[in-house]
């Protein structure tokens, strides 16, 4: 008996058509939806109602381009089996849900705190006493970094168990950086405000966010955005990730101290961000995004100076890359470090470059197109080896793709439609899904309304959810000065992670 | 005896890391600090306290001062041209090599002392390729004793120049080689990266970690002094014995500014080496010693008759 409903990407549905499984069925329904290659779960997460939880969990077609949601009703003491029992990529998922609702497992195999949010059912549970994995031995030592980072950027904490310089095991404990998102969503009512929370959940992913929130408020107004509109928020998403990549390759550099490749790249970033603050009074894009409405139209005159910067931009880009990947020092250090099978990767559920990387070829892009993406027909870079080279091969690649989507688009900018319709309220009880594909990979935010249309519910997973086991996964066996390249190929999110 | 040797080392020690630097943001396209900032921050540390963690004892608090002593005594072993170094015996060398080390023990014993396991990781790599390199020294300055007859720095380098063809190739080989094992003995690229701000590659920086103000400063010119110092034995192999002031000290200076542009140009175009790599590259070097050695018993004939 199979019970669920199939939706779009960017659609919603009532409340009330989600049917509602024992949890056992559900169980074993997400178990055999997911036995076929092409499925994977975006998200699965719990929603009080009425002193009891109801289970969401929603499972993405990749290739009939639908979205199955199921739900299940259950109480707040209960035990469960668990779903990682089955299928690893749902651990973090049931981890969360353990931790703010103290719903326990019977078999769940890491049932450890993510995030400490403020709201945990332990309160108990803190980041001091977080359980780490440890190994009793005279021979190994533990190596402990963080959660002050080096450069300062984000904290995070990294346990490593070494045998010598060989790395056996890799913990990371995250959660540092949570500020309550979702929360957030829930307790301010203000739209703008909103806008702005989206904006703030990964300072480096604020176009990826930000088109993951106004597309899924302008589908719960049920609201069809204009042409204008989809094309300003794709060309974001793109510079976006053009932008990013190039200080990711610019960075990677800096880890394996090739100054060169860091000097050349790292300017090579600046005329594209440098573009945002043209385009829209800031770098990272923010006040760019929103729903219903662009405050920045984008123009002929704003297309010109583009197709000059790219010009410029992929003649230098490709000369600095060509020198870089025939310098045999460079290759030495990237080619088979951190490797991730593509076993691995499918079984812990990976997205974005870390799904690609290993040869699986997950893209929101292709598989749930939204915004100007419908009308292309994009082909995802995939490589194969799913080592740091690769990571670092789909970066070059997809900014060349990347510059390749802008020009095809700026050659027909629509026209701004200065009687579009005003942006309504929500519909009441209903469940909507937005899937985007930011730089980082596959971006997802799920939103319940109440009885008046109220936000009841909001649910963030950035990409870096799925991913930062992944890295866990690349350093194995891998010398503990690899780390840090390792690390900076996936360039995963803390904040993201935290919310 | 004569100080002109190191007065020159310690005048070198103002400008050779200014030019690295230099060197280095130039080739990036930048207009990089002046000459002697790397100076000027030596000389704001020396006006600061150092700060000691309560975990650690006094010989995390003397090692500094061990280390720069003993760089300033293997310094006066080296010799100029054709005046000795301050301290000058037979079989000098020897002493100067196990100076040096004395003085990275004390450094190793005091990471240990802080009772970080990054210092720790540092300590182990650091002590690892002092072992390696020391064998290329040795190999190095014994064939130079077979070749000249003699035994001490003076006397070896005072001799020098005399021979074939050959020895003015084994003469470019040795500073080749002496590049190779300055650039590990100072934690410089491809074996380490200075600039990593990554305590988990890092070989020498995270062993100083926990290193602040005067100490740091101690260890920091102590490194400036250890480059000159290496820059020193190579221009050595160049000063023709008996030439004027006047040609030794420009051919001194002129060799210790192309050693730091050399230094600046490795570390501004190729990537560092992967951790374990690094081993067989400094046995890369004491194969080349190897090969010098090899040159030199041809050289005296040596090699037919056995």
């Amino acid at each position: 008996m199979i019970k669920h409903i199939r939706i779009k990407n960017n659609s919603t549905v009532s409340l009330w058509d989600i049917p509602l499984l024992n949890y056992e069925d559900l169980l074993e329904q997400s178990i055999s939806l997911l036995q076929d290659e092409s499925c994977h779960c975006v998200n699965y997460f719990g929603y009080p109602h009425r002193d009891q939880l109801i289970l969401i969990c929603c499972i993405a077609n990749d290739r009939e381009h639908l979205i199955t949601i199921s739900s299940s009703v259950i109480n707040f003491n209960s035990v469960l089996p668990s779903f990682t029992h089955h299928h690893l990529a749902f651990h973090l998922f049931e981890r969360e849900i353990h931790e703010n609702f103290g719903i326990k497992y019977s078999d769940h195999p890491w049932l450890k705190p993510v995030r400490y949010p403020f709201s945990r059912a332990d309160k108990n549970s803190r980041i001091e006493n977080y359980p780490f994995y440890a190994i009793e031995s005279e021979e190994v030592h533990e190596v402990g970094v963080g959660p002050i980072h080096a450069g300062i950027i984000e904290p995070g904490h990294f346990r490593f168990i070494c045998d010598g310089e060989q790395i056996l095991h890799l913990e990371i404990q995250l959660g540092y950086q949570h500020r309550g998102t979702e929360q957030l969503f829930l307790k301010k009512n203000n739209l703008l405000q909103r806008t702005h929370f989206a904006e703030s959940i990964a300072g480096d992913t604020v176009a990826g966010h930000t088109t993951a929130f106004v597309n899924l408020w302008e589908s719960l107004c049920n609201y069809d955005a204009e042409d204008h509109l989809q094309f300003s928020r794709t060309l974001a998403l793109e510079l976006e990730r053009i932008a990013i990549h190039t200080g990711d390759l610019s960075a990677l550099c800096t880890d394996i101290a090739y100054q060169l490749g860091s000097a050349v790249f790292g300017r090579l970033r600046t005329p594209v961000i440098n573009y945002f603050q043209r385009w829209c009074g800031n770098r990272l894009g923010k006040g760019l995004i929103r729903a219903g409405k662009n405050n920045y139209p984008f123009t002929k005159q704003l297309g010109d100076p583009l197709k000059r910067l790219f010009d410029e931009y992929e003649r230098d880009f490709i000369e600095m890359y060509d020198e870089f990947k025939t310098l045999p020092s460079v290759l030495a250090r990237l080619e088979k470090t951190g490797t991730v099978t593509k076993e691995q990767a499918a079984s812990i559920g990976t997205v974005g470059m870390a799904a690609k990387m290993s040869g699986i070829p997950r893209d929101i892009r292709v598989s749930h197109p939204h915004d100007w993406y419908e009308r292309m027909n994009h082909e995802p870079v995939i490589k194969h080896y799913g080592d740091v080279y690769s990571r670092t091969q789909i970066r070059k690649e997809e900014i060349l793709q990347s510059i390749e989507i802008i020009r095809n688009m700026i050659k027909s900018i629509p026209p701004e439609n200065k009687k579009r319709k005003e942006l309504s309220f929500p519909a009441p009880d209903l469940f909507g899904i937005s899937l985007v594909e930011g730089w980082r990979g596959e971006i997802c935010h799920c939103a319940i309304t109440g009885e008046n249309g109220n936000l009841v519910h909001y649910k963030v997973k950035d990409p870096s959810f799925h991913n930062w086991l992944a890295l866990a996964l690349a350093v194995r066996n891998n010398e503990i000065s690899d780390f840090p390249v390792c690390n900076k190929s996936f360039n995963l999110s803390y904040c993201g992670h935290d919310l | 005896m004569d100080i002109t040797g190191i007065l020159l080392i310690i005048a070198t020690t103002l400008f050779f890391p200014g030019i690295i630097i230099r060197i280095k943001s130039i080739l990036s396209g930048r207009k990089g600090p002046g000459i002697f900032q790397p100076l000027k921050d030596i000389w704001r540390l020396f006006r600061k306290g150092a700060v000691y963690s309560e975990t650690s004892s006094l010989i995390f608090q003397i090692a500094p001062a061990i280390y720069f002593s003993s760089v300033l005594a293997a310094i006066s072993f080296i010799p100029f041209g054709d005046s000795p170094g301050l301290i000058s015996f037979k079989w000098d060398f020897v002493c100067f090599a196990y100076v040096l080390a004395l003085g990275k023990f004390f450094m190793i014993i005091s990471s240990l002392d802080t009772g970080s396991s990054f210092e720790g990781m540092g300590a182990s790599r650091e002590a690892l390729y002092s072992m390696l390199v020391e064998p290329a020294f040795f190999i190095l300055m014994g064939s130079f004793a077979l070749l000249t007859g003699y035994e001490s720095f003076f006397e070896i380098f005072r001799s020098l120049h005399f021979g074939s063809y050959v020895s003015y190739a084994v003469g470019v080989l040795a500073a080749f080689v002496i590049v190779i094992i300055a650039m590990t003995e100072n934690s410089r690229m491809p074996v380490d990266d200075p600039k990593t701000h990554l305590e988990l590659t890092m070989v020498h920086e995270v062993m100083i970690l926990d290193n602040s103000g005067f100490d740091l400063g101690l260890i920091l010119y102590a490194a400036n002094l250890k480059f000159a110092m290496y820059g020193a034995l190579i221009a050595n192999f160049f000063l023709t014995p008996g030439k004027e002031w006047f040609y030794s000290i420009p051919i001194f200076i002129g060799v210790q500014i192309l050693f730091a542009m050399t230094v600046g140009i490795i570390e501004s175009f190729m990537a560092r080496f992967r951790m374990n790599h690094n081993p067989q590259f400094i046995f890369a070097v004491t194969s080349i010693s190897l090969l010098i050695f090899l040159g030199v018993l041809f050289v005296t004939g040596k090699f037919i008759a056995a």
